[in-house]
Order: structure tokens, then C-alpha cells, then sequence
């Protein structure tokens, strides 16, 4: 299972990184997510918390209740997820508005702010 | 228990709320704003007379046992930097009600700048890894709503790079925080330092230490990561980008001095040489980025590169002297950098352009505005009595003694580079005669001048009575080397792993 979440990540990553490596700002952003998924899995692959002397939650034994996972890296995951996604949402809406103020969407022709 | 630890947080938060709601009525809205800003000065002052005797002072959130919970942790940085956010966001307060337009102020700039303050003091009080994580997602989606606020093309352009380069590095925040749990098992700061000491598995360990330092080192504009920073800087208004500079890079370098100084001591040994390379390449890089060129706010942009050179090296001589000489720089140029943006962006509003070739003959039309940027540009050079002087010397001092040469050199080198930069704003603005007629420029406003002057003559004072401030830097930056006294203040004298065994059994 590791091995597979471990491709997964990678695939991710490097997608992500040809993504953000293109001109056009659509496919930066496809990237952005891309990256985020990837690292959000990442989080989910640390989540071995027998390895670790078990999560937080213990029943009247001590130890770990039979099939349960690390609560923590899920809520760790949600944040994240719920941070990303609304980045998201303002980055679209920002790459919306500079595509209509400079009237296009290929990163070589948005450095006006970079010329002297 | 100190509960009073969160009235950083709650004041920003519980201004930022009413005045969104009562964004209609202006004058409440700035009362609101001011008096947020005004209790976490207050506080953060107070913070500082009491954490040097105390130690640091430790707040469970909920009341959750210490390494499971959210803890807030008050040592002599996170004092300093809460204190200086707020006395920073004063001045910022008072420049924008004179400067920004009332367009601005009804689309929510002042909750904006509350909310910035939050993330900021947030970050500065956490204990806890990922709750660092959070409070920077909350300043970074103040600071992309404070620079886009006004939607001309140049700041979507450059709130575009700045967005982007931002979230990549807050990715690879979040990526060491998933590995360091991964790794440690812990995300409270306290208990990782002390899990760091018993682990093996020394090569992990750098891998994290490198991920953190890119992570951190985006935020903080180190080279080679600092190319957002020039191209955003010089498009919101100066207010903004004034607070920017002050706060911004600041939050990457106490990041970098937190993570390295206590969670990853070990590895500071070996990233070093490394991160004094990088400061050294930093320091030059950014006064060379300044010298092509021709607009005031893009050199000052390049400047606070090149400052930031100087705050890694104290990070880079791996000491706590050095921690604490770096600790002294990074509070001078604070105040110093963010003086010199509010005196070139009302000399900007005064001449109605910031291109240095248009620009001229304002130390005959204002002769104080003239006055307080000549000594701003002393104290950032580094001459003796002002702020500047005092914070390299320390550097440079530290460096000496601990066989830093090259460094030490290239950080003094740099000094006369930055003086020969800043002199050409100063012969370019102040000194050429003006193309038209200089009666026939608008004087400038007081409260343009008023708090630009105000904080170079903090920097004056600074310089004359250094002693309190280097006294204190130097307890600051022992306590932040100390691992020992951070894990007793937060889990008790066993220890965090103790409580952790004790509540797992």
C-alpha cells in the first residue's frame, strides 16, 4: 500500500512540477492543486502511528482500539485541504482578473512589474 | 496558566470582526483599528519587561495537557517581534489614514491590516508546528487581499508572482510538517526539540532541516529564492509595502531562527557553512539587484534582500550570540527599512511619480523630509551612533571572534555598497535641482512625514542607549539556544515525553 501511495505522490509531484513549469497561468495553477494533493497524501502516508507508540486515543487497556488510525493526520489533511481550497478559489479569481487587465494568460507577457 | 498570552490574537481578531461589520461608518472603523493595534503595543511591551526575569511564558489552549494540545509560547524573540509587529502596524495606521483612498477603505484595507497583525502575532506566539503553518495561510491571505486591494494591472501582475511563489513555499511548509510527523511523531515545538535529542536517524533529520530552509527561506527572500519579492513590492501602496517590509520577511527569518535555533539544533552545525553562504550571497546579490535600478521603492525592494543576508548570518555563525546579534540586526532594520519606504513614498506623492529621473530638489522644498531620510540612510549603512551601527557591530564582533572572516568581511563590504545605493535616491530626489519649479510642488502632509520621522528617531535613540536593547537580545537569543528551559516551560521539569507516557499509559 505504501509503495502505491509512494507512486502516487511522486506522479503528483512531478506532474505538478511540469505543470508549473508552463507558460500559461491556467495550467501554474492545475500545477498549484496538483501539488497540493500530492503533499496532502504525503501527510496521509505519515499517519503510522503504531510505528510511533500509537495515537492519542487509547482505550481502558492502553493501548491502540483494533483498527483505528491516527486521528491526527486526517484533521492535519482537512486543514490543509480546506486552507488549499480556498487559495484556490482566490488565485483563479485573481488569474481571472489579471487575464482581463492584461489581456492574456502566458506568463511572458505579465512582467510589466519585473521591466525596468 | 496565562491566558493573557492569546489578547495578541483575540485584539486583532475581535477588531478585524467589528469593524467588517461596521465598514460603513470610517471613523469607528479607524478607532476600531487603532485601539486593536494599541493593546498588542501595550501588551507586547509589557510582554517584554516580564519575559527576560520569567522565562518564557506558556499558555495551553483549552486547557489540553501540553504535548497534545495547541501551546502558546511567549520567550524574549516572540516578545520582541509581537511588540515590534505593533508598534510597526501603528505607523502604518497612522501613514495609511493620511494616505490610502477612501476606495480602499471601503473595501476592507483596515480589517485587512487587523487580520495581517493577527497572522503575524499568531506566528510569533505559537508553539506548535503546524499551528505555525496555519498562522501563516492567515497572514498570507491578508497580505495577497492587501496587495491586489485596487486591482490596477501592475499589482495583479505582480500579486500574481507573489501569490504563486508564496503558496509554493507554504507546500513545502506543509510537506516538512508532514514529515516531521511522519518523523517525530509530535507537532508541538517543545516535544519534537526533545524527541530530536533520542532519535537516530541523523540523515532524515537534514532532509527535514533542508526542507525547512527552503520553505522558510522563500518566505524570507533569501537567494536564491527572493525573485516574488522585487517584482510585488513596488505595486500596492506605499503603506502596504511599507508593512510589508517590516513584517513579511521577518515572520521567514523568526521562522528560520525557531525551527533551526531550537526544533533542529543539531543540524544547525552542519547547515552553517551553507546558510552563511547563502546569507553572504544574499547580502551582495541584493545591493547589486538595487544598483540598475531607477525607482525608489524598487531599490528599497532589493534593499530588504540584502538586509536579510545580515539576519541569516546570525543565524549562520550558529551561536547564541550570533543568534542574538542577529536578533538586534533584524529589530534595527525593521524599524529602519519601513522608516525609509514611508519618507521615499511621501517624497513619491510629493514629486507624483517614483522614477528617479523625474524626480528632484526636495531637500530645498523639505528640508526635514531630507533631514530624517539622510539619517535613515546613515543608520541603515551603519554609522556610528544610529541603530545600524550598533547591529553590525555586534554581527561583525561575533564573527570576529568566532573565526567568521569572510563573512565578516563581506557583511562590512556590503555596508559601503548600501550607502553608495541609498545615496543615489538621496542626489537623485533630495539633491538635483528640479526639472520644474519646486514652489510649485505640493508640501508634504504631516502625517506622511510624522511617522517615518518617528520611527528614525527610535532608531537614533536606539543607537544612543543601545545597552537595554542588546542586554536584552542577548537573554532573547540564550533562551531561544536553550532547549532545556523551552521544554520545562511548556511540559513541566520531566518533560514533554514524561506527560506523554504518563497520558498514552
Amino acid at each position: 500500500m505504501i509503495i502505491l501511495l509512494a507512486i502516487a505522490i511522486g506522479s503528483l509531484f512531478g506532474g505538478a512540477t511540469y505543470l508549473i513549469l508552463r507558460r500559461s497561468v491556467v495550467k501554474l495553477i492545475l500545477g498549484l492543486i496538483m501539488l497540493s494533493h500530492g503533499v496532502n497524501l504525503l501527510i496521509f502516508t505519515m499517519g503510522d502511528g503504531v510505528r510511533r507508540g500509537g495515537p492519542p486515543l487509547v482505550d481502558a487497556s492502553g493501548q491502540p482500539p483494533a483498527g483505528s488510525a491516527d486521528p491526527l493526520v486526517q484533521a492535519l489533511i482537512l486543514t490543509a485541504i480546506v486552507i488549499s481550497f480556498g487559495f484556490t478559489a482566490f488565485v483563479l479569481a485573481l488569474a481571472y482578473r489579471s487575464n482581463q487587465a492584461a489581456g492574456s494568460d502566458d506568463l511572458d507577457d505579465l512582467s510589466t512589474t519585473d521591466r525596468l | 496558566m496565562t491566558f493573557h498570552l492569546f489578547i495578541p490574537i483575540v485584539s486583532p481578531l475581535i477588531g478585524a470582526a467589528l469593524a467588517v461589520l461596521l465598514h460603513r461608518q470610517w471613523v469607528v472603523v479607524r478607532a476600531l483599528t487603532l485601539i486593536s493595534v494599541l493593546i498588542n503595543l501595550g501588551y507586547g511591551l509589557w510582554l517584554m519587561s516580564v519575559v527576560p526575569q520569567s522565562g518564557p511564558l506558556v499558555a495551553q489552549a483549552s486547557g489540553w495537557l501540553a504535548p497534545f494540545g495547541i501551546s502558546l509560547v511567549a520567550d524574549g524573540m516572540s516578545a520582541l517581534m509581537v511588540m515590534l509587529a505593533a508598534l510597526l502596524m501603528l505607523t502604518t495606521v497612522v501613514y495609511s489614514f493620511y494616505s490610502v483612498d477612501r476606495e480602499r477603505e471601503a473595501h476592507f484595507y483596515y480589517p485587512l491590516l487587523l487580520l495581517l497583525l493577527l497572522g503575524v502575532s499568531g506566528a510569533f506566539l505559537t508553539g506548535d508546528l503546524f499551528n505555525l503553518y496555519v498562522w501563516f495561510e492567515v497572514l498570507l491571505v491578508a497580505s495577497f487581499g492587501l496587495i491586489t486591494l485596487g486591482g490596477s494591472r501592475e499589482q495583479l501582475e505582480g500579486g500574481l508572482k507573489y501569490v504563486v511563489l508564496n503558496l509554493l513555499g507554504s507546500t513545502a511548509f506543509l510537506f516538512g510538517c508532514g514529515l516531521m510527523y511522519g518523523f517525530a511523531g509530535t507537532l508541538n515545538m517543545a516535544h519534537i526539540a526533545e524527541r530530536m535529542a533520542t532519535l537516530a536517524d541523523p540523515g532524515l533529520q537534514t532532509v527535514l532541516a533542508g526542507v525547512f530552509l527552503f520553505a522558510f527561506g522563500s518566505k524570507a527572500a533569501i537567494v536564491p529564492l527572493f525573485f516574488w519579492l522585487p517584482s510585488s513590492y513596488h505595486t500596492p501602496p506605499v503603506a502596504v509595502t511599507a508593512i510589508f517590509s517590516g513584517l513579511m520577511t521577518k515572520v521567514g527569518v523568526y521562522s528560520l531562527y525557531r525551527v533551526f535555533g531550537l526544533l533542529l539544533q543539531n543540524e544547525l552545525a552542519i547547515y552553517a557553512p551553507w546558510i552563511t553562504l547563502i546569507a553572504g550571497l544574499t547580502m551582495v546579490i541584493g545591493v547589486l539587484g538595487a544598483v540598475a535600478q531607477m525607482n525608489v521603492r524598487r531599490i528599497l525592494s532589493f534593499h530588504i534582500i540584502s538586509q536579510i543576508g545580515y539576519s541569516v548570518m546570525g543565524l549562520g555563525l550558529a551561536s547564541a550570540a550570533g543568534l542574538a546579534a542577529g536578533l538586534v540586526f533584524t529589530a534595527h532594520v525593521m524599524i529602519v527599512k519601513m522608516a525609509l519606504f514611508f519618507i521615499g513614498g511621501a517624497a513619491e506623492q510629493i514629486n507624483g511619480t517614483g522614477d528617479l529621473k523625474k524626480m528632484g530638489g526636495l531637500a530645498r522644498r523639505e528640508p526635514l523630509l531630507a533631514l530624517f531620510w539622510f539619517l535613515g540612510i546613515l543608520s541603515l549603512a551603519g554609522i556610528p551612533p544610529l541603530s545600524g551601527f550598533i547591529g553590525k557591530l555586534i554581527l561583525l564582533q561575533v564573527g570576529v571572534s568566532q573565526q567568521a572572516y569572510l563573512i565578516t568581511a563581506v557583511a562590512a563590504g556590503t555596508s559601503i555598497l548600501t550607502f553608495f545605493s541609498m545615496l543615489k535616491i538621496w542626489n537623485e530626489v533630495f539633491w538635483k535641482k528640479s526639472y520644474e519649479d519646486v514652489n510649485r510642488l505640493p508640501r508634504v502632509r504631516f502625517g506622511l512625514l510624522a511617522p517615518g520621522a518617528a520611527l528614525v528617531i527610535l532608531s537614533v535613540a536606539l543607537g544612543l542607549v543601545a545597552g537595554p536593547l542588546v542586554e536584552y537580545n542577548t537573554i532573547a537569543g540564550q533562551q531561544l539556544f536553550d532547549r532545556a528551559a523551552y521544554i520545562t516551560a511548556v511540559c513541566g521539569a520531566d518533560g514533554c515525553e514524561a506527560v506523554y507516557r504518563a497520558a498514552v499509559k
